[in-house]
């Protein structure tokens, strides 16, 4: 089977699938599985960038999708000049304080000749810098926590449209990406690994914890949209009159009260459809976007080059290429692709809440869409994400359905019967891992395999 | 000099005690990572899960043991219910190579795809453990907690602080012990070892000299099952048993192993302790340790932390940073690339 036809038919299921759902279950609930398949496939273009075109292998999706959350938080809310007042200052400076000391340090390690005195002098400086911005910092965040805690605590936004954070979102990955590829890769191929997993649970951590800027665990709720308010559009004329037009053959059989309430049902579940056809919009040109560009850079000269890296790194550096400033540029591209993603999920979501990032969701399913859709092959990356989240979703309904299958012949309240019962919702991850394993193992390249040129030399 | 007396009492009660348990606890943790870097050189990310699933097997059948009113005396049942433990985790992970990694052996595969698979088994395991056991804290310790109490020792010397010794603190000390004692026997003295160890320096010229490989993937899977166990447990009687946390103790772990010096046992050790004594001292606070020190008009005003709590891990990952821009491999010489 060729792969266009492989992912028409991979579309197409997906696109029936939906269509189940919205009939039987409601449109609410298919779009809003369709927004978060859109987003995930976003996420799961970054993850193919790096590891579908190098071979890196990032266990840290879910930091650099938090990221994304901190620059929505940063960029939408409102500036609290108050806070700004009691501490913003004290933050800045140590932050000023924080870039000379990282600087001495740098300045220190390349100019000193190595030895005692050079190890010395940078454990005075670090060590040093650490106690003087501590000082700086510690008051001025205290003063900042202090004010108004119930409702902000925090030094609040640039009060900017909430689309741009998802720039500035890719914008924070990167330089993320940049600092962790320049330590760890170049040394074994695990250790990006390692250190990616280390700075994702470090960047949660601080998000929970740092009540200054994005108000830890208290979250940060009621961020600004950037379409309409379902309430706003229900009272539009308009809109009213557009749901009246296309319902028109079901409420021809109401008359007087009864067509007007049932009408105003209408237009309330109109209003959250649209509102959610909106978003899908948005998403979808993101998505649309950015695999227009990955498709277009992985047919250009770069591409070949990223796979000849991929594929054989010696031969690629005898040919001159520099592999390690390869894998850093790749690395840093993908962070930033899945730092927009995350981006536009805080935006749909409205509210940014640290403790619901956790690794399983955020890191390990977004790579069993890449492996499942075809490491290498940016739409079936795309497939992958859809068709993933749509199984995760809907899987714990069927898994419950299947679990009280399974248990109806034992005695009503054992303890067994409502242990399997509960923990039916665990058998998703043990799913997941098995359909993951199954995949790599016996056909690698996925749903949609990498599509490779192969063209045979005639002697 | 009395307050001198109850500022070493008060370090040794927070931070040396715990940071030897800890310690130990991770160098079991990173012996495993470490001869599985060696012998079949891929980093597992499954091991925290390992761990969490040998425990599960232990809390499994200590509960059952209680059942029947099996007891061990002052000792925690769970170390009756160790050696079943073990054998359960093994042969889950021989399954798990037999099905899974033996096939990567087989086509040589790049490091990194082992390492992927093991995120897949990682991800296997994690369900299996939250399906049978659930993902929320279980405590297991039963028989006496403590060998000396705080007020104990407060009456006995007449300090104003007290040393509390938990047992588990000491089992898992003495366990400790033992067991890298056996491992390093094993690894030193008999065939099996030996030749695991040529297996690990060159492997084509230990399957030149008639080394079974099969044999030598056997025996290290067990020993890796057999350390997952005991440090899962030993961590498990110490806090308590909640199936994130160890996936948590992956970030730790892997740091040890790495500043130690990758595929290195003794490395691993040292690791360890490096990085439990690192993230005990800088997240202790300070302020009644140097009030006893200073006199009264420099006593601290704040709780004089260098890290809050919650920033733990940042200190095994900075180690881990440090020893890969510094000396990447590792204390003692490791492998790298």
């Amino acid at each position: 089977m060729s792969n266009s036809l492989r992912a028409l038919l991979g579309f197409g299921t997906f696109a029936i699938l939906l269509y189940l759902v919205g009939e039987y279950q409601s449109w609410n609930v298919a779009l809003a599985i369709l927004n978060l398949c859109i987003i995930s496939g976003v996420m799961a273009l970054g993850v193919n960038i790096q590891w579908g075109y190098a071979g890196l292998f990032n266990v840290g999706i879910m930091g650099f999708a938090a990221l994304g959350g901190v620059a929505a938080v940063l960029v939408s809310q409102p500036v609290i000049e108050a806070a700004w007042a009691a501490g913003g200052s004290g933050v800045l400076i140590s932050g000023v304080m924080l870039l000379i000391v990282i600087g001495l340090g740098f300045f220190t390690a390349k100019r000193l000749q190595a030895g005692w005195f050079r190890t010395l002098s940078m454990v005075v400086i670090i060590l040093g810098g650490y106690f003087a911005i501590r000082q700086v910092y510690d008051p001025a965040v205290l003063a900042i926590e202090a004010d108004n805690p119930a409702k902000s605590g925090y030094l609040g936004g640039l009060g900017m449209p909430i689309i741009l954070s998802w720039i500035v979102g890719g914008l924070f990955a990167a330089g993320v990406a940049w600092i962790i590829g320049k330590i760890s890769l170049g040394l074994r191929s695990d250790y990006l690994a390692i250190a990616t997993l280390g700075i994702s649970e470090i960047l949660i951590a601080m998000m929970k914890n740092e009540d200054w800027l994005t108000r830890g665990v208290k979250n940060v709720t009621g961020l600004s949209r950037p379409v309409p308010y379902e309430l706003a559009i229900q009272d539009n004329p308009r809109f009213i009159e557009w749901v009246e037009w296309f319902n028109s053959s079901q409420l021809a059989g109401f008359t007087g009260e009864a067509k007007v309430a049932a009408l105003r049902s209408l237009v309330v579940e109109g209003s959250s459809i649209f509102v959610k056809l909106c978003y899908a919009g948005l998403f979808l040109s993101v998505l649309v976007i950015v695999l227009i560009l990955c498709v277009t850079a992985l047919a250009s000269p770069w591409g070949r080059m990223v796979r000849a890296i991929r594929d054989n790194e010696v031969s690629a550096a005898a040919m001159g290429k520099n592999i390690t400033r390869r894998h850093l540029q790749i690395f840093v591209l993908g962070s930033a692709v899945v730092g927009i993603a995350g981006a536009m999920l805080t935006t749909l979501d409205g509210q940014f809440t640290p403790s619901t990032y956790q690794p399983l969701r955020y890191t390990f399913l977004i790579w069993v869409m890449v492996i499942v859709g075809g490491s290498g092959n940016n739409l079936g990356s795309v497939l992958g994400a859809f068709l993933i989240w749509f199984i995760w979703i809907e899987a714990e309904p069927a898994g419950n359905w299947l679990m009280q299958y399974a248990t109806q012949w034992m005695e009503e309240g054992s303890g067994l019967k409502r242990h399997l019962l509960d923990s039916a919702q665990h058998m998703r991850l043990f799913i997941m891992g098995v359909v993951m394993l199954t995949v790599m193992r016996f056909s690698p390249g996925g749903i949609l395999p990498e599509r490779t040129n192969t063209t045979t030399i005639k002697a | 000099m009395i307050d001198f007396l109850n500022a070493l009492t008060l370090f040794a009660n927070f931070v040396l005690i715990p940071g030897l348990a800890y310690g130990s606890q991770l160098a079991l943790g990173a012996l495993g990572i470490t001869l599985l870097y060696g012998i079949l050189r891929f980093g597992n990310f499954a091991h925290g899960d390992t761990m969490a699933f040998g425990t599960m097997t232990v809390v499994l059948i200590t509960w059952y043991f209680q059942s029947i009113g099996i007891s061990f005396g002052p000792l925690p049942t769970a170390l009756l219910a160790l050696p079943f433990g073990i054998a359960l985790t093994a042969l889950f992970l021989i399954l798990s190579d037999k099905l899974v990694y033996k096939h990567y052996r087989e086509v040589k595969a790049p490091p990194i795809r082992m390492v992927m698979a093991s995120v897949g088994v990682m991800f296997v395991m994690n369900g299996v453990v939250r399906f049978i056991i659930g993902p929320n804290d279980q405590n297991f310790m039963d028989g006496e907690r403590f060998i000396m109490k705080a007020r104990a020792f407060k009456n006995a010397t007449g300090l104003n602080e007290g040393l509390a010794i938990k047992s588990s603190q000491l089992l898992t000390v003495v366990i400790a012990i033992v067991l890298v004692s056996a491992l390093f026997w094993f690894l030193n003295k008999t065939r099996t070892g030996k030749s695991m160890r040529a297996f690990s320096d060159n492997e084509d010229l230990a399957l030149l000299s008639g080394i079974s490989p099969q044999r030598v993937v056997l025996v290290t899977w067990i020993l890796v099952g057999a350390l997952a166990t005991v440090a899962g447990v030993l961590y498990g009687l110490d806090k308590s048993f909640k199936p994130f946390t160890y996936f948590q103790l992956l970030l730790p772990m892997f740091a040890a192993a790495i500043v130690g010096g990758v595929g290195h046992p003794v490395g691993a050790i040292l690791g360890g302790f490096v990085v439990a004594f690192s993230e005990v001292t800088v997240t202790y606070a300070y302020k009644k340790f140097l009030t006893y020190l200073l006199p009264t008009e420099y006593a601290p005003d704040g709780l004089m932390q260098l890290l809050s709590t919650d920033y733990k891990f940042a200190v095994s990952f900075i180690i881990l940073v440090v020893v890969l821009l510094v000396k990447p491999t590792g204390l003692l010489k490791g492998k790298v690339i």
